[in-house]
């Protein structure tokens, strides 16, 4: 904590003026995309540019305002690089539901996730008016955590998950179909957070050494050892690697950080390791769960899964690579390029679209932008001042992280494919709106930790920081 | 709690660092290689819209990209098609063949040679245009060759290619029956498919190049390997020496009716002849008897100096190469000599062969295509002739063409005579060792003799024609004349 004292000293501005400045240019971004997907593929501006553009800026307008009002030292990067991201991605959905036009598929996704943005900047909003100090949430530990485990279980409920493309990690009620996982990453993260706060001593200060590393003490694993399981869990019965990853991935951040003990990383890491492994191994020898057998082969040589002749299941990564491949540093240019050669580009392939008719360059630049959006949530972590704040920061930042890289990652083939969606970017309502509510509780925390200290005399109604006295603590 | 936030921000760093350097592996080194993989659609479907340069026979485009008011912006079409189908392939979405395979960095725009168009394109961001491919063809023999092989009765399967000696330029190349690579090319890829599917199963294989990928056996004109062997050999010095005759002549290792061969009543003596009359009357006795004496090795050897056993035509894809095997036993031999047993030929093969004896005994490498051109029609890159192989002494080929000019004008070979012109020639019909299929005719010459201008290799290997009837000099003869004509007016 001697970090935090020492900034004590500096006092953050608010800085909503440079925001406003940085999300016009998101909205330009975002609306210029749009004209450009009008112009490369109907060869004019779209006619409904105005009301589509009018739309966006309001609903970013409303979300700056909001957070000018109830957040006024919040992060002013945060947003702008969210509101670029919601926008572009847009852009790019709307550039493929023309392409599924022509071709007679089903199309209006654009729409569809106009709308969820507008429910996502409408919980965005009811975060911040509502929730006015992230501390509240520590009160609900133990309610989240459980409701998080109930939603990780409902796709395995009979009848009300699904299974798409080999994963069950859907829901389907209706007409209306939801990844329950996306919204229960974020309670997780407040859960564990919570959890963490308070058990961190124990968990840090009991254990031995071997071999220059901590390891903790025996009692003290049930928790990490219940986490293991659940993320084993999600991947043998959801058969879904991302998730699986992210999850206990997640918990190893918050468990570092919380303890300062590498140690568990190094258990941790090692446990999920050799799980995952041992699993593999046993699902290619004994064709139980197959699924992630094929994953991992499609993964190691998708070329003899492509084309006549082969059971043709690596389709869409091969044809993501060629996409991106034909796009090269400059792209095609919107129109260009056959995107919607790819199954679900607008989806988890969004970023094959980009970098098919953008190029590396928009590849490059979408990377950055998230790379931007961890740097400033972990900044966020660092100034706070409470450790449970800290640690749902660097655990947003750490779900952000992970899930761009899980997803990004397997489109582009580092590591196996895996169904997560792209944050912001992809279409998906689940997605989308729970990442908003991510940047909200960012928000949040950032604009706390940013917050003049307030001074010990703050009854007598001068909050002029300048001449403030400060208490070291 | 910060130290390990910071760890944190380094690892997450790694992260996206990691994701960067994959993605600019991908899009950056390893676009090139995928986009050569044959089964990337991007790269077929952009060349496949493109402006596709021409090609081009004389003055007229044979094959061009016209602007097309679909998906595609342009669309491949063959004006001329069944005449120049083999030649030209096709090009569709889903493959090329002919010259539209073998020239398509050309066409498309790709190859090296047109780099300077491609980066004026690119910077006048015009849409890019592929260059042009001039062939060596000559429109008046393909003409002929196409109109001989048509006016056969039936649906006629067979091909007529034809050389200039001096260059190996190809100046006809027909096959028959033909297909029209227009429906190849078509935007309607289910009606490509069903096309595809019906010209490929049909008996009367029409997709297949036949003046460079069937192989048969040449029959009598093969007759023209055997007596150069015999000339090289050193044991006969010109076309007046004498060689064995007889109207028959009883297989080595054979006993019996089967084994015998005969003359079809020609006269060719009764024990020795000059070689002119062997070649003049076709003696299947002579020649027979002439392979037995030189051996297998040396038949061989000679087969190859023509070019049997190897392919050599750079310019279109799958040349089958014709067939002389290293172990035929003393009858296959015999048989060899007038080309029977197991030697093959494709008709490029017999143009190559009448084409060397033409050319004073030296084979050149057979091209079609002529120049590459930029869109512009300038000349970026002429063929160079170049010889392939010395087939024969220059003496030994003055033997032979004084041989074949007598064949056409006293012997069997006289339907190619053009009157005022020496013309050389050999007729050839051979048996297909089966009773349900009927013999093969096969015609070989060139002309003029002292100033060779063309040589042609006609082979018929099916028509509506009595069985009987079918003769090298009878039906390809006039075909052969034809295309000669067409070369020299």
């Amino acid at each position: 904590m001697s970090q935090t004292s020492s900034l004590l000293g500096f006092v953050h501005r608010q800085r909503r003026g440079a925001e406003l400045f940085l999300l016009i240019l998101a909205l330009a971004v975002g609306v210029g995309a749009y004209a450009a997907v009008g112009l490369g593929v109907e060869g004019e501006i779209p006619a409904d540019i105005i009301g589509y553009g009018g739309w966006l800026a309001a609903l970013i307008i409303a979300a700056h305002l909001v957070v000018r009002v109830t957040a006024p030292y919040a992060d002013p990067v945060l947003l702008p690089v969210v509101a670029a991201l919601n926008g572009l991605g847009l852009a790019v959905i709307h550039r493929l539901d023309l392409a599924y036009e022509a071709a007679d598929r089903a199309a209006g996704f654009a729409q569809k996730q106009l709308t969820w943005m507008t429910l996502g900047v409408a919980l965005f909003v009811a975060t911040l008016v509502f929730l006015r100090d992230h501390r509240a949430l520590q009160r609900f530990t133990y309610t989240l955590g459980l409701t998080a485990i109930v939603l990780l279980l409902l796709p395995m409920v009979p009848g009300l998950g699904t299974t798409i493309n080999g994963a069950r990690i859907w829901i389907r009620l209706g007409a209306f179909s939801f990844q329950p996982g996306e919204v229960a990453k974020v309670l997780l993260v407040i859960a564990f957070s919570g959890y963490l706060v308070l058990h961190r001593d124990a968990l840090a200060l009991a254990g031995r050494r071997l071999l220059f590393v901590d390891l903790p003490r025996g009692r003290d694993l049930g928790p990490i050892l219940a986490m293991w399981l659940i993320s084993l869990g999600i991947l043998v019965f959801q058969r879904d690697l991302g998730s699986s990853l992210l999850f206990f991935g997640l918990f190893l951040v918050l468990l570092y950080v919380s303890t300062e003990r590498p140690g568990w990383l190094v258990v941790g890491g090692t446990m999920f390791i050799g799980g995952a492994t041992l699993l593999y191994y046993i699902a290619s020898t004994t064709g139980v769960m197959s699924h992630v057998a094929t994953r991992v082969d499609i993964w190691l040589s998708p070329f003899d899964h492509y084309g006549e002749g082969t059971d043709d299941l690596a389709f869409q990564p091969v044809e993501a690579m060629f996409g991106m491949g034909w796009g090269g540093l400059i792209g095609r240019g919107f129109g260009d390029g056959s995107p919607d050669r790819i199954p679900y580009a607008e989806s988890d392939f969004i970023v094959a679209a980009i970098g098919e008719e953008l190029g590396l360059t928009g590849v490059i630049a979408v990377i950055l932008l998230y790379g931007i959006m961890v740097e400033r949530a972990l900044r966020a972590a660092l100034v706070c001042r409470d450790g449970f704040g800290k640690l749902i920061a660097t655990g947003l930042a750490g779900v952000l992280a992970l899930q761009v890289f899980v997803v990004i990652g397997g489109v582009t083939r580092l590591i196996p494919l895996t169904g997560l969606t792209t944050p912001f970017l992809s279409y998906g309502g689940s997605s989308l709106v729970a990442n908003w509510v991510i940047i909200a509780l960012l928000l949040r925390i950032s604009d706390q930790a940013r917050r003049p200290v307030p001074s010990l005399d703050a009854e007598d109604d001068q909050p002029d920081s300048e001449t403030t006295q400060v208490v070291k603590l | 709690m910060n130290k390990p936030i910071r760890t944190i921000s380094i690892f997450c760093l790694l992260l996206f660092l990691a994701l960067m350097i994959n993605a600019t592996y991908l899009q950056y080194y390893r676009a090139g290689a995928l986009e050569e993989d044959p089964r990337n659609r991007r790269v077929l479907a952009a060349s496949f819209s493109g402006d596709r340069g021409a090609i081009l026979v004389g003055r007229e485009a044979v094959a061009e990209s016209v602007r097309s008011d679909d998906q595609y912006e342009f669309q491949r079409r063959y004006p001329q098609p069944l005449k120049y189908a083999h030649v030209t392939g096709w090009f569709s979405y889903f493959s090329q063949t002919g010259i539209e395979q073998s020239q398509n960095d050309v066409l498309s725009g790709d190859d090296s040679l047109l780099f300077v168009t491609r980066l004026v394109d690119l910077l006048s961001n015009s849409t890019p245009k592929g260059g042009s491919v001039q062939l060596t063809l000559d429109p008046a023999a393909q003409d002929a060759a196409f109109n001989g092989l048509e006016a056969l009765p039936g649906e006629a399967q067979g091909a007529v290619v034809a050389l200039e000696p001096t260059s190996g330029k190809i100046l006809a190349m027909v096959s028959s029956p033909s297909f029209d690579p227009n429906l190849m090319a078509s935007h309607d890829f289910g009606a490509v498919a069903d096309t595809a599917r019906r010209l490929g199963s049909a008996e009367s294989e029409p997709l297949l190049n036949r003046a460079i990928q069937t192989t048969l056996p040449p029959g009598s004109t093969f007759k023209i390997v055997t007596a150069a062997a015999a000339l090289e050999s050193g044991n006969y010095a010109d076309a007046q020496s004498l060689v064995p005759g007889g109207p028959t002549y009883q297989l080595p290792l054979t006993s019996g009716e089967s084994g015998v061969v005969d003359n079809g009543g020609r006269a060719c003596g009764s024990d020795r002849i000059p070689m002119i009359q062997a070649m003049e009357q076709s003696c299947n006795t002579s020649f027979a008897q002439l392979a037995d004496e030189l051996g297998p090795e040396a038949m061989h050897d000679q087969a190859e100096a023509f070019g049997w056993n190897s392919t050599y035509l750079e310019d279109l894809p799958l040349q089958a190469p014709s067939a002389y095997p290293d172990d035929l036993d003393q009858a296959q031999t015999a048989l060899a000599g007038f080309g029977q047993s197991s030697v093959t030929a494709t008709p490029l093969q017999m143009a190559m062969v009448v084409s060397a004896v033409a050319n004073g005994g030296v084979a050149m490498q057979p091209y079609v295509v002529d120049e590459v051109r930029s869109p512009e029609l300038d000349v970026l890159d002429k063929t160079e002739e170049t010889s392939l192989s010395r087939a024969v002494s220059a003496s030994t080929a003055e033997e032979l063409k004084e041989m074949l000019v007598s064949t056409v004008a006293n012997g069997t070979a006289s339907p190619a005579a053009i009157p005022g012109v020496a013309v050389a020639g050999k007729t050839g019909t051979a048996e297909s060792g089966r009773a349900d299929v009927p013999p093969y005719a096969w015609f070989v010459s060139f002309a003029p003799a002292d100033d060779p201008q063309v040589a042609v290799a006609v082979m018929i290997q099916k028509a509506d024609i009595p069985r009987g009837e079918i003769a090298g000099g009878a039906v390809g003869g006039p075909i052969a004349k034809s295309v000669m004509e067409a070369v020299i007016q």
